[in-house]
């Protein structure tokens, strides 16, 4: 009974709810006849879209390459830059305001400089979204490694392991769940960065879709591509969590 | 087995403050005794387990341990801390091996010796369940194991029931006990409680604090082993009074 009444709360009337909105959605733009330029009907939408699956595909996979290599860049930059900062004071000291001056500046603002600089192609873009992804991975990591019980550093050290080896063996296992977080918000603000770096200037992408297609009224075919934008996300964020869920698995009895 | 000859710890706190952790302290401690450490906080007990495990330097004096002079950590330790600090992703066993592993021994031969402390902390069977999985009482049996399997002469023990409720702390003092007739280790054992600290030891050394320094070394002349009714001995009784008006006549002295 009270799984019954689980699945309605946590499925059946959040999707009612969506089915619902559609229909009324649906039914505005041909009552009160809105144009479709200004705002599609979903039917048109998904019509539209569908006579552009193939185009999509290809839109979509450099969007997803340009997400995944900004997002890979965050990672492999922002975890090695925790780690310094956590285990070097004076490195931190010198580090750390660079690391706020970066989030201070407005990515929007540094993305045609860095086109500019770095060219066309979906390198520059990589790099927009590993500038705007990059920050929290940072804070989460340097978080987490900070965050070991001095009581385990003793023992440690009571030990006498290495450094290295209490990293590998205590530190580092401890602060996944942080690194997760971060890269949790890592991965949604990768898909933000690759679009913005499209906007400034491309001719491929999801983002580069969006911006034509409206300049040519196209604005189902924008709908189309910020449905597909969203759920790459949602993919990403999912498959993040998945990875989160294999490799800390004594966080899931926590979390239930 | 320990020798403190007039140390004494100075801190200087992150914003630059100086802390009198430790006023000057000179204390023996014999092989294979247990000596519990009791105060108010402030008092050093910490800090002294943090000097005799080389954790820390001394600002002055120097401690021996078995006539060496401590310089540093030493691996003849095991500690047991207020938070049993288990590792969530590794299993009992695992967790119980940390310390082999962590000082670099062959993890094969010990498998067999963490079986029998678990079975002797009476863990028997849990040895693939989690921490997670096990009450606060057994994940500090966990780390009790954890801190024995290397064998260590030395175990030194911070508030180890300090977290637990007042029943699970009653039966662990008395598990300890049993442990200790069986494998014989020299225990410095710090805590807040009194009768705990006269149940377990040989010697109660009482602590005074600001600056953190030795009030007075009694000794518990109570026949061991010890159960929980010696707490109605008129000699227990005798002895908490003492214990009591040592902390609280220190406390009067301050307005």
């Amino acid at each position: 009974m009270s799984a019954v009444r689980r699945l309605l709360g946590e499925a059946v009337v959040p999707a009612a709810t969506l089915v619902l909105a559609l229909l009324a959605w649906e039914a505005a733009t041909w009552a009160f006849r809105i144009p479709r330029f200004i705002m599609p009907a979903p039917s048109a939408i998904l019509g539209e879209g569908w006579e552009w699956r193939y185009r999509f595909i290809e839109h979509t996979w450099v969007t997803l390459y340009e997400t995944l290599g900004g997002f890979a860049l965050s990672m492999a930059v922002g975890v090695p830059l925790a780690v310094l900062i956590v285990y070097s004071p004076r490195l931190r000291g010198a580090i750390y305001p660079l690391i706020v001056l970066t989030q201070s500046v407005p990515k929007i603002a540094i993305a045609p400089v860095l086109l500019l600089v770095l060219g066309f192609g979906e390198i520059p873009k990589m790099v927009v979204a590993f500038l705007v992804a990059f920050f929290p991975v940072v804070v989460d990591t340097a978080t987490g490694l900070a965050a070991t019980p001095p009581e385990l550093l003793d023992l440690s050290r009571s030990y006498r392991a290495s450094a290295f080896k209490t990293f590998m063996k205590v530190r580092l296992p401890l602060a996944l769940p942080f690194i997760f977080a971060g890269a949790k918000v890592a991965i949604t603000l990768s898909v933000i960065g690759a679009v913005v770096g499209e906007f400034v200037g491309s001719d491929r992408g999801l983002g580069y879709v969006i911006l034509s297609s409206t300049s040519y009224w196209k604005t189902e075919v924008a709908f189309s591509a910020m449905i597909l934008l969203s759920l790459m996300a949602i993919v990403l964020f999912a498959a993040v969590s998945l990875v989160e869920r294999v490799m800390c698995p004594w966080l899931a009895t926590e979390e239930s | 087995m320990i020798r403190l000859q007039e140390v004494e710890k100075t801190y200087r706190t992150r914003r630059g403050d100086l802390v009198h952790a430790l006023a000057e302290t000179t204390l023996e401690i014999g092989d294979r005794e247990l000596v519990t450490l009791v105060g108010p906080s402030g008092c050093g007990k910490s800090t002294l387990l943090k000097l005799v495990a080389g954790l820390v330097p001394p600002s002055r004096g120097q401690i021996r341990v078995r006539e060496q002079p401590v310089t540093g950590p030493f691996p003849d330790v095991g500690f047991v801390f207020q938070q049993p600090v288990l590792l969530p992703w590794r299993s009992v066993l695992d967790n119980v091996l940390f310390s082999v592993e962590m000082l670099g021994l062959d993890l094969r031969q010990y498998r067999k010796p963490a079986g029998d402390l678990l079975e002797l902390t009476g863990l028997a069977g849990f040895e693939t369940k989690y921490p997670r999985e096990l009450s606060g009482g057994m994940q500090q049996r966990v780390a009790i194991c954890r801190a024995l399997l290397p064998d260590p002469s030395l175990l030194l023990m911070d508030e180890p029931f300090g977290a637990l409720d007042a029943m699970t702390r009653e039966e662990m003092s008395l598990e300890l006990l049993r442990i200790w007739e069986e494998r014989r280790k020299t225990i410095l054992f710090v805590t807040h409680s009194i009768p705990e600290a006269i149940l377990l030891a040989d010697r109660v050394v009482v602590m005074s604090p600001r600056p953190g320094r030795v009030a007075r070394v009694l000794r518990v002349d109570l026949p061991r082993p010890r159960t929980m009714e010696l707490e109605f001995d008129p000699r227990f009784k005798a002895h908490s009074d003492e214990i009591r008006s040592l902390i609280f006549a220190g406390r009067k002295e301050r307005p």
